[in-house]
């Protein structure tokens, strides 16, 4: 059978493609690809309406409803990046940036502040942030199952410049000859806070990795495991976010440093939104999601 | 520049109606007295050896002050722009007179000054006579092709001014550190007001060209219409 594809910016007729009832969208992608090299398939969606929802590419042509000289859309979504390359990027910048201006470089302080003395909580702090960041690129490359391959290039820019941005702006001040440490008592604690937000937020990780087992698309109510830490589920339905903002609050009151609560009070706010997001789609999804649970902070929502 | 209001047709209580006649009144007589007060000094040159500036300067402060009343009106609801927009837009207009103008007097009396003034007086006039007769309905087709076209001028003239006078008063605030808070303090936080207004002027960059193809996009719309009626 034949199905025309139009494109969602002016139904302009791209191709009439032939398919059998049981080839899957992915199959037509390729078709796609074929006759139009810049749309590689990860560029492509389909859609039943111009301005109509995302097509599944697993499902099959038959499933969909489509007969001879039916119409599919199909949107451009622009140049692609893979997911892993974008974390991989934005956090390999903040541990750069933060390395270097940890070295006191004359480009941000003058000359000489190298030589100067620095506070036994500025060096703690360089080396959290180091940790915590590798941690990331550690997690992104073996840790984190990502649902999609690719999301558009100018993701890419805007996401660095957020990281690397607040990176440097973290770093300036923290490294800063005239920066002023807080009593060691206060980044002590903290600083086992964050310990404890950091060994969280990977418990998390492993834990939601685990959930699902490697090419099965099964969705599962998250659950505790046998690390205690992971009881934070029963509290919320995103206690990765909920480490994690914990971990920005604590290195925030070890350095007593108001740029750090910025940056963590910004990282907190895109964090909610999502968290809000997914706790939703959790509600939808399962009849017998837990009551009681919030979204990100635990009691409050 | 706003956002182009909707058709006149909006569902406004009629205190509400009253009073933005009354206030869009008040802002069109009061930019008109800048633009006679600024074509004043240019025909009459000599007038006591005063600037430009001292012109113009308690009404200029006054009516562009009162402008921020429009991003409350926003956030009321009584207009239909962005409140997001509209604070952007008059954010740059307070920064201007006044962290620029009235603090630094070396931004002012040069081109960039006039080239700003004359921008905004223009673009004001018309765009407050705009909005009074838009809630009475009784805008003229003349008036809507200025307010619509004038802008392409200037819109960049504006805009040019608006930089001219925001790097002249640099100096001063990297001299003075002025408005900055400066290490060491308990917070370890810092503000440098120079390298803010070095930020106000790059963000421009993105800021301007989006504003400037939007109106374009709403000539089109509008005056397009209406050489179809």
């Amino acid at each position: 059978m034949e199905i025309g594809i139009l494109s969602t910016s002016g139904g302009k007729q791209l191709a009439t493609l032939t398919v059998d009832p049981n080839s899957t969208l992915k199959e037509l992608k390729t078709q796609i690809h074929r006759l139009k090299s810049h749309l590689y398939p990860d560029r492509q969606e389909f859609r039943q309406e111009p301005r109509g929802k995302g097509l599944d590419e697993s499902k099959t042509v038959a499933a969909l409803g489509l007969k001879n000289h039916s119409k599919l859309y199909l949107k451009d979504l622009g140049p692609q990046v893979a997911w892993k390359t974008v974390f991989l990027t934005e956090y390999a910048g903040p541990l750069f940036v933060y390395a270097w201006i940890y070295q006191r470089p004359w480009l941000f302080y003058g000359e000489g502040a190298a030589n100067q003395p620095m506070s036994q909580v500025a060096h703690i702090a360089a080396y959290c942030w180091v940790i915590h960041y590798t941690k990331r690129i550690l997690e992104t490359l073996f840790v984190h199952r990502f649902s999609h391959a690719t999301m558009p290039v100018r993701n890419l820019f805007r996401n660095c410049a957020y990281y690397w941005i607040f990176a440097a702006y973290v770093a300036y001040h923290v490294n800063h000859p005239l920066y002023t440490a807080p009593c060691q008592m206060q980044s002590y604690i903290a600083l086992g806070f964050w310990t404890i937000c950091e060994l969280g937020n990977f418990s998390i990780h492993w834990a939601l990795r685990n959930l699902r087992p490697p090419g099965s698309k099964e969705r599962r109510i998250p659950r505790p495991t046998k690390d205690p830490l992971t009881l934070m589920f029963n509290l919320v339905s995103c206690p990765n976010y909920t480490y994690e903002v914990g971990g920005w609050v604590a290195f925030t009151i070890m350095t007593q440093c108001l740029p750090a609560g910025l940056f963590a009070f910004a990282g907190f706010y895109q964090m909610a939104v999502w968290a809000i997001g997914k706790h939703r789609a959790y509600k939808k999804d399962f009849k017998d999601y837990p009551r009681g649970r919030k979204a990100i902070i635990p009691f409050v929502f | 520049m706003s956002a182009a209001k909707k058709a006149p047709s909006r569902v406004l209580s009629l205190p509400a109606r009253i009073y933005l006649i009354f206030y869009n009144a008040i802002q069109f007589l009061g930019w008109s007295f800048l633009l006679y007060k600024m074509v004043d000094f240019v025909v009459n040159q000599d007038l006591e050896g005063k600037s430009l500036w001292e012109h113009v300067e308690i009404p200029l402060l006054i009516f562009q002050s009162g402008a921020i009343l429009e991003v409350v009106h926003c956030a009321c609801g009584i207009t239909p722009s962005s409140t997001i927009i509209t604070f952007a837009q008059v954010y740059s207009r307070v920064f201007l007179i006044w962290p620029i103008l009235y603090k630094v007097p070396d931004a002012r009396d040069q081109i960039g000054f006039s080239l700003l003034l004359l921008a905004w007086t223009v673009t004001e006039v018309l765009r407050y006579l705009y909005y009074v007769l838009n809630l009475i309905s009784l805008v003229p087709g003349f008036l809507l092709w200025c307010r619509y076209t004038f802008f392409i001028i200037l819109y960049p003239a504006g805009v040019t001014g608006e930089l001219l006078c925001c790097y002249r008063a640099l100096s001063h605030y990297s001299e003075t550190q002025e408005f900055s808070i400066l290490l060491p303090n308990a917070w370890n936080f810092t503000f440098n007001f120079y390298y803010y207004t070095i930020l106000v002027m790059l963000a421009y960059i993105p800021v301007f060209p989006q504003l400037y193809t939007h109106m374009f996009v709403q000539r089109k719309k509008i005056l397009g219409n209406k050489k179809h009626d």
